[in-house]
């Protein structure tokens, strides 16, 4: 996906959402470039899971807009899920299947043909390999963590958005996540809703979701 | 092609996860079998009508797809898997590969159905075979088109059990009513030109369900 890219952006303008009556966040404006990792921040509940979901096309603003700009070409709002990997601790995997068996739906879903070469690849990067053909559902909450890093990086996308992307994870998860931020920044971009202070100092900018101001990251 | 891709893997993604976990076979197996069981025992030794026949035929076949075809979407919702599939998937893969798992499993359970109405109920002669397999396979296509929106747009509803049947009831009704009429035609030894009109409903009834599913899907799958 990503190998020809040279240079991709995401500008998101005046958003605001609202749930009923109750103001999420209102006016937000910046632009994320390549080779840059944005952190979102705010405090609990101020709206940085709802602002992914809306840049990620999955959650509709109430007012402003998001455009996906790939070497200058302005992205349709349905290719998006090409062109942008997404993981959370929210975000729930086939339970059912082996890790194996999630990876090749997830090809096979985006219409790649599933390579069980790279799938291995992905789960020894990980740390999964072991574990590859355990059911997730006796997954620990910190390997379905790492599998959803998987189900993020699967199609080499150019965006990548990780939500609280340390959640559940030891040591060793951490500096997997770490690795493959400093790796996404080298061919496309990172957006990173977190409070961590370990999450944020990578960040180049951070965003404060109460506020709106973007100001310069621990980085 | 890609969304062809998609369509394929979500189907077979559904059907693997049936295998695993008998979601919905299970249910629907126990309803036709408890339904039927009841029917034998309150109709023993009575004769009745062939519409009466091919009425209680689709009765079964209605609330046999009522109890288990809302899986499709309501398993997703409840598994939490819906914002996954709406991060890997378009609108068009996910309505078509779930129709064709529901288009399948439907077809499946009303030949269970058939043949277990046609052991149970002596007086239930199919005297135009071809007629009547083929108003069986519209009535599945129809009943999966209509339950695979219906179920899509229930899905985050907090009382899905109740408002699926109630909600399929009305748009339903066309479908079941050509049904019943071209079974009992194909019960009563009739030649096809009588059921031609209800054949010509069955077909125009899923092109339109189909289209307008496709036209709206979008809306329903996304916040």
């Amino acid at each position: 996906m990503t190998d020809a890219i040279k240079h991709v952006e995401l500008s998101a303008t005046e958003l605001s959402k609202q749930f009923n009556r109750r103001k999420i966040f209102r006016d937000l404006t910046f632009t994320v470039e390549n080779g840059e990792v944005f952190g979102i921040t705010g405090k609990n509940g101020s709206g940085k899971s709802t602002l992914l979901r809306i840049l990620a096309g999955v959650l509709t603003p109430n007012s402003g807009s998001v455009a996906f700009h790939v070497d200058g070409a302005v992205i349709d709002h349905e290719k998006i899920i090409d062109i942008m990997g997404y993981a959370a601790p929210y975000l729930m995997l086939y339970e059912e299947f082996t890790a194996l068996e999630n990876i090749r739906f997830f090809s096979e879903v985006r219409g790649l043909p599933f390579d069980a070469d790279k799938a291995r690849g992905l789960l020894e990067r990980v740390g999964l390999s072991p574990e590859r053909r355990d059911v997730v559902h006796n997954y620990s909450s910190g390997m379905k963590q790492r599998l959803k890093l998987i189900f993020a990086i699967l199609h080499h996308p150019p965006f990548l958005f990780l939500d609280e992307p340390t959640t559940n994870l030891d040591k060793d998860g951490i500096e997997v996540v770490y690795s493959l931020i400093e790796e996404q920044r080298k061919h496309g971009c990172v957006l990173v809703a977190t409070n961590d202070a370990s999450d944020i100092a990578r960040c180049d900018r951070l965003l404060d979701v109460t506020t709106g101001a973007v100001s310069e990251g621990g980085r | 092609m890609k969304t062809m891709r998609a369509v394929w893997a979500i189907f077979l993604k559904d059907v693997r996860s049936e295998v695993r976990t008998r979601y919905a076979v299970n249910a629907l197996l126990m309803f036709v079998i408890t339904t039927l069981a009841v029917i034998m025992f309150s109709l023993a030794g009575e004769v009745i009508s062939s519409s009466a026949q091919a009425g209680i035929l689709w009765v079964v076949m209605f609330f046999a797809a009522m109890s288990g075809l809302s899986r499709s979407f309501v398993s997703e919702e409840e598994r939490g898997t819906t914002f996954t599939l709406q991060l890997c998937a378009g609108p068009l893969g996910v309505y078509f590969g779930k129709l064709l798992f529901n288009v399948v499993l439907v077809i499946l359970l009303n030949i269970v159905i058939v043949v277990l109405y046609l052991l149970t109920m002596d007086q239930f002669v199919i005297n135009q075979p071809g007629l009547f397999w083929l108003v069986i396979f519209l009535g599945s296509l129809g009943l999966a088109a209509s339950t695979t929106i219906i179920a899509a747009i229930i899905a985050k509803a907090s009382s899905k059990g109740t408002l699926f049947p109630v909600l399929s009831f009305p748009i339903l009704l066309p479908l079941l009513m050509a049904g019943i009429d071209a079974t009992k035609l194909a019960v009563e030894d009739n030649v096809w030109d009588a059921a031609w009109p209800n054949l010509q409903i069955l077909g125009a009834y899923i092109v339109v369900v189909v289209t307008a599913s496709y036209m709206l899907f979008d809306y329903v799958w996304k916040d």
